[in-house]
């Protein structure tokens, strides 16, 4: 794989920073929906931490489970989703054992989340202002002008005129609406935002341009970012570290840059390999032969085993685990389990 | 835009006002304004544009599943909006298919898989009798990669994944042995693992089968991996036309490369990246005069406010629509092909 | 590690739910078609529907053949309670209650189903050629659905009622030409929305015609709607043609169930605490209008996945600690709950 390689990492976006504190752990998280034909384990055993002011970034296709570990976090999901196992701590407490009232606060508090849709999920008989007065006054005890100013600084600082505060979502286009979101979102300057999809229903111009705002603003305020999307080459631009999702489960975690041009399941690699280039030579693509497995009864061993062009022995019966290969570069298969094993 | 080429399907000023409802209403959406190109046979040329640029609405009006308020759709050398004043005859619906962009929305949900395939087999009269039938729908889906034939004939669309489905919907576009397909945003719904089957699938059949293909999306960069022309759209109107490489590297509208400079790029390394244009499309009800993109133009000069440019032609094949190029000579934007990366 | 909720499931085996519920809803709707019937077989609700209304058709199709009386004839003294001569007693003129009722369901049933049938098939017609074509021609179908709507509908069919010769077609008509513009303007705007679908484009280019659009790609996807509407509409013509013939505006020699309670009201059947005369008739009514609501809800479960789901998670949450029952969140089970 050609890859030209650019010297200017001005952002400083690099691998893992070196001092790494972990915001927050998903330890062995499981969910479960329920149906009729057996439950569809949604997520499988899933670990992995954020570390302050990092970006992780997580990428698989639709049923890989990535939206849902999202709202698993935020204890979100709705029956018939269940979480039957695993933990997520954040500051010793785990989210799973929280109440009701608990959560509430450690919603927008703690974590805060923007979704696809969240640009049509503004109340459309409210004005953007007092969405975000709203928020603010729920969780801190400020008097409504002082609410108000705090809403005027978010609307300049997601790159919304501050005159715009008694807008209604209908006046504003699309772009401008997720803007908004994402000033709700910040408002309580949670050190932990989730992102799903965030951009994918926006255009590429407007897509850029709020890439953009949220990379300045996590560099300003230094919060961590959860970001999913199934957009593999926006994932290793604005990501630190990137886990792969298949079928429920992780099957590889690298920081971005070492992802992008080493990457070791073959299921990334045909990822990788999926995406024509926009510059360079014009060369054949393959893809990934087949479909996303069956979560109901999901493959034996290896879940990407049926579409896998390096299948061998053990990876029909063996269910891989997760291990580290190199620094930081954690990787589920069987290419990779024996010493000598090589993907390439 | 040479004339010796062998034109599958000439377009010329088309365009689309769609009135605003009310009674008392009379302005007007212009959806689509004015747009020229020409889909040679055998080949893929692909509209590329954001949202509301005017290229879903375009392929409905070739198609006709809406009627266009203007202009000249010349298929073979007729303009079937004279020809056919009525509506579509049954043999241009035969010759022009369209392939969309919903694999969960094109499919009917009460049919089978097998029916979807036979209808148009039959309504066209591609076979008689119930074995050639059945043995045409078998042939159809193990072309576009769908066996075993006999079961998945016999699926409904729920059972299928959205790749299995788009597939069906080019066998069934294909079921009528069209000459043209206009494929809207086929993969922009599916799977990153599996789009490029389904643009590799529309590589062979333009190769093998003489199809030619008008491929609408709004990813730039899989319009070069698989067309040979690419066209423009911003608000309704064509701004450039180029072979699909030299658009990529040499672009020469603002838009074109506002556009570029936009689509995560890895390959290229991370860079910072300062767009150049800020705002978005603008209003399509009753726009205007001058240039659409007058408003978001780094380069935008007095003119651009008042009048519409013409089609320019800078380079072989290559066509802009924008006041810099007034002279059909050089772009005063020495730097344009190193916009990207 | 999720034992508890594999338990669970099996206990609460009832239905099929769908497990990422997909982002464009048309998806499973192939599926319920056709496992409609059998979804509806295994609801509760559906049963004890299905079981009163399957009752009350064999009464009317069979009871005729079985009554001890004559309905029509004088057989007993007035308004004597019941007896083991006369099971429901006799009615103000010594005619026999329970063959007035069991002969009665036949009239009020024939007359549900012939005007459901009507209303169903005009509303079909109306809504989809309103819905489908749009320009003018909806806009004179839409201006005449909503005057229908407009008039209300009691004095409307009293008037016409009155104007008619009294008979059992006459109130068949009425109701029919008052009944079908509801369910006709639902189905129009079903047709405008499902015509927008792809499929439906795609059916226009590949050169299918109007009607069989209409007919094969759009109706097949709006049945629930029409046979929620078809039982809708026999529970309104039942009731209907009751108020009517309560009203004096049938015809009094009819046995129906609306005239059985005519006559016990003209016999001042509660001033003499003839309650017998009035209970089995009116209870009739009301027992088939509820089987056929029944039938409607569990018509609306079925088709409807989250109803579904809600039910099913909810009958496993029951099993749990109450503190997970009362949490908003995202439930978690786990087995010894923190491992």
């Amino acid at each position: 794989m050609v890859i030209s390689m650019s010297t200017d990492v001005k952002r400083g976006i690099t691998a893992v920073p070196d001092n790494f504190i972990p915001l927050i752990e998903i330890d062995n998280l499981q969910v479960e929906y329920l149906a009729g034909r057996g439950s569809v384990r949604a997520v499988d055993g899933v670990s992995f931490s954020i570390g302050k002011g990092e970006v992780v970034g997580l990428a698989g296709e639709s049923g890989s489970g990535k939206s849902t570990i999202a709202q698993a976090i935020m204890r979100i999901l709705q029956p018939p989703a269940i979480i039957t196992g695993g933990q997520v701590l954040i500051g010793g407490r785990d989210v799973l054992q929280m109440t009701d009232r608990e959560l509430r606060k450690f919603r927008w508090d703690e974590v805060s989340m923007v979704f696809q849709s969240a640009m049509n999920s503004l109340n459309p008989v409210a004005t953007i202002g007092d969405q975000i007065i709203d928020a603010v006054m729920a969780h801190r005890k400020i008097n409504e002008h002082q609410a108000r100013e705090q809403a005027k600084e978010m609307l300049q600082i997601v790159g919304i005129e501050s005159d715009r505060i008694d807008s209604y979502p209908h006046q504003l286009s699309g772009g401008m609406r997720q803007r908004a979101v994402i000033a709700i979102a910040l408002a309580l300057q949670p050190p932990l935002m989730i992102m799903d999809e965030p951009t994918t229903a926006l255009d590429v111009v407007v897509q850029r341009e709020i890439l953009a705002k949220i990379t300045e603003l996590r560099e300003k305020f230094g919060f961590s970012i959860l970001f999913i999307t199934h957009d593999m080459s926006l994932l290793v631009e604005i990501s630190n570290r990137i886990a792969i999702m298949y079928g429920g489960e992780i099957v590889e975690m690298a920081p971005s840059r070492e992802l992008f041009e080493n990457p070791l399941h073959p299921y990334t690699q045909g990822l990788m390999a999926s995406f024509p280039a926009l510059t360079g030579p014009r060369k054949q693509l393959e893809g990934i032969p087949g479909s996303p497995p069956d979560l109901i009864s999901p493959p034996s061993g290896c879940r990407f085993h049926p579409r896998c062009p390096h299948r061998f022995g053990p990876c029909d019966s063996v269910h891989p685990p997760l291990i580290e290969v190199r620094p930081n570069h954690f990787v589920a298969c069987h290419l990779h389990t024996t010493s000598e094993g090589s993907a390439q | 835009m040479s004339e010796q080429r062998d034109l599958v399907l000439d377009i010329k000023n088309l365009t689309k006002h769609f009135p605003m409802g009310g009674m008392r209403d009379t302005r007007k959406v212009h959806a689509v304004e004015d747009v020229t190109f020409a889909l040679p046979r055998t080949e893929i040329v692909t509209l590329v544009g954001e949202s509301g640029s005017g290229k879903s609405t375009t392929a409905r009006l070739i198609s006709r599943l809406i009627e266009p308020t203007s202009g000249e759709v010349i298929y073979n050398g007729k303009d079937v909006l004279k020809t056919q004043p009525g509506g579509a005859s049954l043999e241009y619906r035969g010759d022009i298919q369209m392939v969309f962009q919903d694999p969960f929305g094109s499919l009917n949900p009460a049919h089978t898989i097998g029916y979807h395939i036979e209808r148009p087999l039959l309504i066209h009269k591609k076979v008689s009798g119930r074995k050639a039938l059945k043995d045409r729908v078998h042939e159809l889906l193990d072309t576009v990669g769908l066996g075993p034939a006999d079961e998945t004939a016999a699926k409904f669309p729920y059972e299928l994944s959205g790749g299995q489905r788009q597939r069906v919907g080019f066998a069934r576009a294909l079921s009528v042995e069209p000459k043209v397909i206009l494929a809207d945003e086929p993969v922009s719904m599916l799977d990153v693992s599996i789009r490029v089957g389904v643009l590799n699938l529309m590589k062979r059949l333009a190769e093998d089968s003489g199809l030619s293909f008008l491929y609408i999306t709004h990813d730039i960069a899989s319009a070069r991996y698989i067309s040979d022309h690419t066209n423009v759209m911003y608000a309704g109107r064509m701004v450039e036309g180029a072979p699909s490489d030299t658009l990529v590297h040499e672009p020469a509208h603002p838009y074109t490369r506002l556009l570029l400079s936009a689509v995560p790029n890895p390959h290229a390394g991370l860079r910072t990246q300062e767009t150049q244009a800020r705002g978005e499309i603008p209003s399509l009800i009753d726009p205007p005069p001058g240039c659409p993109f007058a408003a978001r133009c780094p380069h935008v000069m007095d003119v651009c406010r008042q009048i519409m440019p013409g089609a320019v032609t800078i380079a072989p094949h290559h066509w802009v629509r924008c006041h810099l190029y007034g002279d059909g000579g050089e772009s005063p934007l020495p730097n344009a092909a190193n916009s990207v990366g | 590690m999720s034992s508890s909720v594999n338990t669970a499931l099996e206990n609460a085996q009832t239905e099929v739910s769908t497990p990422e519920p997909p982002k464009n809803q048309p998806v499973r709707k192939a599926k319920r078609a056709s496992g409609v019937v059998g979804l509806l077989l295994q609801n509760r609700k559906a049963a004890v529907g299905a079981f009163i209304v399957v009752f009350y058709v064999l009464v009317a199709v069979l009871g005729p053949y079985l009554v001890p009386y004559d309905p029509t004839q004088i057989v007993g003294r007035r308004h004597t309670p019941p007896s083991w001569e006369h099971w429901f007693g006799t009615d103000g003129s010594g005619k026999d209650v329970l063959s007035q009722t069991v002969v009665g369901a036949r009239s009020s049933l024939a007359t549900g189903f012939i005007v459901g049938s009507i209303v169903t098939v005009v509303g079909i017609l109306i809504g989809m050629t309103a819905g489908y074509m749009r320009g003018r021609v909806d806009d004179f179908l839409s201006t005449l659905i909503n005057i229908v709507l407009i008039i209300p509908g009691l004095p409307l069919l009293i008037v016409l009622a009155a104007f008619l010769p009294a008979g059992f077609w006459s109130i068949i008509f009425v109701l029919s030409v008052t009944g079908w513009a509801w369910g006709s303007r639902v189905l129009r705007s079903q047709t405008m929305s499902l015509r927008e679908k792809d499929f439906v484009a795609s059916a226009v280019t590949v050169g299918e015609g109007k009607l069989r659009i209409m007919l094969r790609e759009i109706l097949p996807n709006m049945m629930s709607i029409v046979v929620a509407g078809f039982f809708g509409a026999v529970n309104y013509a039942i009731g209907a043609q009751a108020g009517l013939e309560f009203l004096g505006l049938g015809n009094p020699s009819n046995v129906s169930w609306g005239n059985n309670l005519y006559w016990a009201q003209n016999n001042s059947a509660m001033l003499v605490g003839a309650w017998w005369t009035l209970i089995p008739s009116g209870l009739s009514i009301a027992l088939v209008a509820f089987g056929f609501s029944m039938i409607n809800y569990a018509i609306d479960e079925v088709t409807n996945p989250r109803l579904r789901s809600q039910r099913q998670t909810a009958s496993i949450l029951k099993k749990q600690p109450a503190k997970v029952r009362r949490s908003r969140a995202t439930p978690v089970l786990m087995e010894g709950n923190g491992d």
